[in-house]
């Protein structure tokens, strides 16, 4: 039975550990569906998300994989708990004559923000799980969509659930 | 003082007591050579090809206990390098292999002999690291050896820039390492560990199955006391053995695809069973939903947690150093009131008994033409059963792991995991050159040793007196066997044409050349090879063996483990 995990890692933020990861996933035939990473607040650290799908068996090797790279420092299977997932989405639409005013209240509907007009074109916004930003691009005119760009999923635990050297 | 990069190489080398160096120079290490030149604290020996370099460095460390060390030149340097670095990495030896780089500037400008050694090496290193400012060197050398040697083991690259060869820093060796994304578990729970021995006491069935962690963990004498405490049956792994003494009675031989009878049959049916440092692969245990058939409860001991339930689910895993693992269980054992149910026991051993009397490696002692296994049998008589055997890949192999009975752990040097023909030569002389006065037996065949030949010259020049038994019947053995079961004999490219004149090409080299023919001929001969006359010298012993013969028992691969073909069946 396969379900999908979100894992988080914080790893020594040094050239090549990127690919490491990525390499690992790669050479073990393990799936990812997103991969995001960037520098913490130290900033000898990353923190990296990984969405995955695998059987209990398949994510208990991956985990133990990850920490079995040096530059891993810790893994963290975030959907063993409760936690809150966000993913960053901008999607630039024709917006044209009375779209625009359509396009606008899908936008506030969905909590998204317009940011940047131009006389044909709106670029929204719009964080949320990727099932929301799914539920975007279907509720919105199919033909209008001119240009979309997703960031992965970022996670992080609820409450005292805290990922941390 | 400020130390150029070079330099502090070399120094590095001398301060983790390096003896010796496996390498071979070219431009981007030109610096460091000139720095190894200047120095007396280790000695560089120079290989024919990269490969052997790092095979001769990996069996230094299989033999010594200690870190092996190869140095490469960028490029082409570093890419011969990485089948060596591939075998390392699949048996788990601790390696440390510096590789020249361009220049930092030059680097992703397709520069001469420039390669991306960190990325290429990335799958089948335990780590790497490119050194971009020199004063880093030091402490990344230090690490390197720290990653290489502690843990589960594995080689470690360093690729050094030429330009940080010759920038200058203050030297300092770090004394220790502290990483914080790195901390391997030694100490195992000691729940755990209880729970394992109540476990193990309550077998009625038992079975110690070990591996190459037993070896590389130095817990051999750990295994042999507790399995001599409980009086338990024990199976090695092909890279275990010499884990437990091979000639004592309860030692029922190697398990898996070429296991004996008695081994693979005792693994299925046991009803507990204790696997120490190996970790279930598929030469092990054939097929693992067929192994999972039998209920059994498993206690499995390992310092890598990836090793725990990747092919079959255990119940009592316990991470952490082997040795230190069973001493705990060992004390555990000595203050127990309990003891094993004595008469479950007395059965289980009158059937294994029962497998055993199959005599399962019997082969046909009345030949004409010399069997590869007579060839064995006799070496470990002549030698005493006190030599360091290394082997190449294929049939030679396991006859070798079949009948020479090691006795004592790091005297068996092959490759286990990722299988690379060629290992034998160079791995005789890193074994060589760890134990100067012990005997060393490269158990080959005209195939492998064709692919790392080249080293006869290595060994002329540093005077390495190995004893080369090549199990010569024309074929790439195992291929011609696995083409004979199940490609109805259709022999694909597996005949070895045009074999060079065996004796000829080791004299040219200033080796001295045997040519054997007739059975009669075995002991003689190798009596003679290995008598104090040619204590000194190489011996290139060409066995001219059954073309016919083939290796059993077998197991199928994606059969049971118990679904073995025996040669008495054909």
């Amino acid at each position: 039975m396969s379900s999908r995990h979100i894992i988080s890692l914080l790893m020594e933020n040094e050239s090549g550990a990127l690919s490491r990861v990525a390499g690992l996933f790669s050479a073990r035939a393990y799936n990812i569906e997103s991969l995001t990473v960037a520098p913490t607040e130290d900033a000898t650290l990353s923190r990296m998300t990984i969405v995955t799908v695998g059987s209990e068996d398949v994510i208990e090797q991956i985990i133990k994989q990850l920490n079995k790279l040096v530059d891993v420092v810790k893994v963290l299977d975030l959907t063993e708990g409760s936690h809150i997932e966000r993913e960053l989405m901008l999607v630039k639409v024709r917006a044209a004559g009375k779209e625009r005013e359509e396009l606008k209240r899908m936008a506030d509907i969905f909590r998204g923000r317009i940011i940047d007009v131009a006389d044909l074109t709106y670029t929204i916004e719009l964080t949320g799980t990727g099932t929301k930003l799914d539920a975007f691009l279907e509720a919105i005119d199919q033909g209008a969509i001119l240009e979309t760009v997703r960031t992965g999923a970022s996670g992080i635990g609820r409450g005292d659930r805290i990922l941390k050297v | 003082m400020e130390l150029t990069g070079a330099e502090i190489v070399t120094r590095c080398l001398a301060e983790e007591g390096v003896e010796f160096v496996f390498g071979y120079p070219g431009g981007a290490v030109l610096n460091i050579y000139d720095e190894i030149f200047k120095q007396n604290k280790f000695k560089h020996v120079l290989v024919r090809h990269e490969q052997a370099a790092v095979h001769a460095a990996d069996a230094f460390a299989r033999a010594s206990g200690k870190v092996g060390v190869a140095l490469v030149t960028s490029g082409p340097g570093a890419t011969n390098a990485v089948t060596g670095i591939a075998t390392a990495y699949m048996d788990s030896i601790p390696v440390v292999i510096i590789s020249g780089q361009v220049p930092t500037a030059a680097i992703g400008l397709d520069a001469f002999q420039e390669v991306d050694a960190v990325g290429i090496t990335r799958p089948c290193v335990k780590h790497n690291f490119l050194v971009k400012d020199v004063g880093e060197l030091a402490s990344t050398i230090k690490k390197a050896f720290h990653i290489a040697a502690t843990g589960r083991p594995g080689p470690v690259l360093v690729d050094i820039p030429k330009d940080v060869t010759f920038h200058k820093t203050e030297f300092a060796y770090p004394d220790s390492v502290s990483m914080r994304s790195y901390n391997p578990v030694l100490k195992g729970h000691s729940g755990q560990i209880k729970k394992a021995a109540q476990m193990l006491l309550e077998a009625r069935r038992p079975m110690i199955y070990t591996g190459g962690g037993v070896i590389l963990g130095n817990a051999s004498e750990q295994v042999t006391e507790l399995a001599r405490l409980l009086h338990y049956p024990v199976t090695n792994t092909l890279m275990g053995l010499g884990g437990y003494p091979a000639s004592d009675r309860q030692f029922l031989g190697m398990l898996g695809m070429h296991g004996t009878y008695e081994a693979n049959m005792a693994m299925q049916h046991c009803d507990v069973l204790l696997a120490v440092g190996a970790r279930f692969d598929d030469r092990v245990i054939g097929n693992p939903a067929h192994f999972a058939r039998e209920q059994r409860r498993i206690v499995h001991i390992d310092v890598d947690p990836s090793s725990i339930s990747k092919r079959v689910k255990v119940d009592v895993p316990i991470v952490g150093d082997v040795r230190q693992v069973l001493d705990e269980l060992l004390k555990l054992f000595k203050a127990s009131k309990e003891t094993p149910d004595e008469a479950a026991l007395n059965t289980w051993w009158t059937q294994i008994e029962l497998w055993r009397s199959r005599n399962c490696l019997k082969y046909n002692r009345e030949s004409e033409i010399i069997k590869p296994q007579f060839v064995v049998e006799k070496l470990w008589e002549v030698t005493g059963g006190d030599a360091f055997v290394t082997s190449d890949v294929g049939q030679h192999q396991m006859w070798a792991a079949q009948f020479y009975k090691f006795d004592k752990p790091r005297r068996w040097l092959n490759s286990g995991g990722l299988g690379t023909m060629g290992v034998g030569l160079p791995y005789a002389m890193g074994a060589q050159l760890a134990h100067p006065e012990a005997t060393i037996a490269c158990i080959t065949g005209e195939s492998s040793i064709q692919m790392c030949i080249q080293e006869l010259s290595t060994c002329k020049q540093y005077r390495l007196p190995v004893k080369i038994i090549n199990l010569n019947n024309r074929y790439m053995g195992m291929v011609r066997q696995w083409q004979e079961f199940f490609y109805g004999s259709r022999y694909a490219e597996s005949y070895m044409e045009s074999l060079p004149d065996f004796v000829r090409l080791a004299e040219s080299y200033g080796h001295v050349g045997m040519r054997i023919d007739k059975p009669e001929d075995v002991e003689g001969a190798l009596k003679e090879a290995f008598s104090p006359a040619l204590k000194e010298r190489l011996v290139f012993m060409d066995f001219q063996t059954d073309q016919t013969e083939n290796v059993y028992p077998m197991v199928e691969g994606g059969k049971g483990l118990s679904e073995m073909i025996l040669a008495e069946e054909l």
